[in-house]
């Protein structure tokens, strides 16, 4: 499945811009594959067994993958995966 | 998506004559109207922060002619702060930001009363203020406050407008509130210390917490008026570089400890929950430090060796310590290999923590007389050379 993974701007440095192509049958596969596309941006996204992080938050179109399986929530062609990281600066 | 109700500000307050003139392009708003006012009046919002988004929030409530507006910060006025910190003037630095913005909204609206809290909000006195208040908005700048603000909001019933900002980019919701989401269902744990830099040592657009803390000030007045549709449930994420806002659905964790079960009945140590002073990498522990002035007489005795200056190309262009050689600590580890171990050497940034990594990292890979400038090139402006800028 044809999905594209959005980065804000602040890890999109580590990667090669914004919006990344992937493909993969679920939201880890997607993850997974980014990551090892991506080394630096690896350990943003996810911890070193490769489970999601509490204070990182995806998003499957517009729905918080922790309800939807997390990880292992199921995508499909055209679908766009967001990724949040928690900021506190005010 | 949530529809408003019923409003939060439940007294009403009469209005003298001034203050139907001052609010008359309200009054004539149906969906504010003259009771409206008179809510917006009896009614009172704490806001945690009087910095970058607490700036706007209090600027724009007082207008707005929100009776009692409670403020808790403990800084005083920067220079630095006069970037994005709307509330307060070029006159006010050095000031407590407490006195600067009250000055401020009394001011902008003599019919306002200010309410002042000078000290951190804390799990000692969060209950106690919070308590007295219909509306909680949170515009502090740090993961502890936020998660103490979230819980005591919780806790008591009240809803939090939170809003939070980094470089270009913000979020903003409505938590807490009865049938709602809290911070802890979007982020059920903090990041460790360090992995997330703060606006002081990553930036913020300046105008940045103008846009994010309006939509906080905006939420807040539908929710006391209950207008509208908030943002309970939803997550706003502002993209400021290409203006682009979009709402993501925020669901309520029936598993969330504070508000799924409960089962955070009191407020806990929130420095200990974010890992603030706990984390042993962050410590200076074992790392030779080097003042600013011993610097100085080691380059006066023009001793043989290498300064290395570990912040980014942008902040080189800003200032510089003479004889420096400007290695990022982005590129550090690809870099250690043009080091000469047999030299001694200095690291510097701007006030001693990314060095301190770069010292860790030069120690690990075998260099013996490697030492850290204490308090960075700030220092350096203090106490040797004040005509280098700082920043």
């Amino acid at each position: 499945m044809a999905v594209t993974l959005f980065l804000p701007t602040v890890l999109a440095k580590l990667a090669e811009g914004k919006a990344i192509e992937s493909n993969g049958d679920t939201v880890g596969a997607i993850v997974a594959d980014v990551a090892t596309r991506y080394p630096n941006l690896a350990p943003r996204l996810r911890d070193e067994t490769g489970q999601p992080y509490p204070f990182v938050t995806f998003y499957l179109n517009d729905e918080d993958i922790r309800f939807q399986g997390g990880f292992d929530a199921k995508v499909s062609d055209g679908d766009e995966l967001t990724v949040v990281p928690a900021i506190a600066g005010g | 998506m949530a529809t408003a109700t019923r409003p939060l500000a439940t007294q009403l307050e009469e209005l003298s004559s001034d203050e139907i003139l001052r609010y008359s392009r309200h009054l004539i708003l149906p969906e504010v109207a003259l009771d409206g006012q008179q809510r917006l009046k009896a009614s009172r919002v704490l806001l945690i922060g009087a910095g970058g988004l607490g700036s706007p929030l209090a600027l724009y409530l007082a207008a707005a002619g929100v009776g009692t507006i409670g403020l808790v910060d403990f800084d005083v006025v920067d220079v630095t702060n006069l970037q994005r910190q709307i509330v307060h003037g070029t006159s006010d630095v050095g000031r407590p930001k407490l006195e600067s913005a009250r000055d401020r909204l009394k001011d902008m609206n003599p019919h306002v009363h200010v309410e002042g809290y000078e000290t951190r909000l804390t799990s000692e006195n969060a209950l106690e203020i919070v308590r007295d208040y219909d509306i909680v908005i949170d515009g502090t700048d740090n993961f502890a406050t936020r998660y103490l603000t979230n819980d005591a909001c919780v806790i008591l019933g009240k809803p939090n407008v939170y809003g939070s900002i980094y470089r270009f980019e913000g979020q903003s919701s409505v938590f807490a509130t009865e049938d709602g989401p809290c911070y802890r269902c979007l982020y059920p744990e903090p990041p460790p210390p360090g992995l997330v830099p703060s606006c002081a040592e990553g930036g913020v657009l300046g105008v940045l917490p103008g846009l994010v803390g309006t939509i906080q000030a905006t939420e807040g007045i539908k929710l006391l008026l209950g207008i509208g549709e908030p943002l309970i449930g939803r997550l706003l994420l502002i993209d400021a570089l290409r203006m682009q806002f979009r709402t993501m659905r925020l669901r309520k964790n029936p598993e969330c400890p504070a508000c799924g079960t409960h089962e955070i009945r009191e407020l806990i140590d929130y420095d200990q929950f974010c890992g603030v002073g706990g984390d042993p990498l962050e410590s200076q522990e074992g790392i030779p430090e080097l003042t600013p002035a011993e610097l100085k007489t080691k380059q006066q005795r023009a001793d043989d060796f290498d300064l290395i200056d570990v912040r980014e190309p942008h902040e080189w262009a800003i200032a510089r310590i003479p004889g420096a050689r400007l290695v990022p600590l982005s590129a550090f580890t690809d870099s250690l290999s043009q080091f000469d171990s047999a030299r001694d050497i200095v690291v510097h940034c701007k006030v001693g923590a990314r060095s301190a990594k770069a010292v860790r990292q030069l120690q690990a890979a075998g260099f013996k007389r490697v030492w850290n400038l204490a308090g960075g090139i700030l220092r350096w402006s203090d106490e040797v050379d004040p005509t280098v800028p700082k920043y």
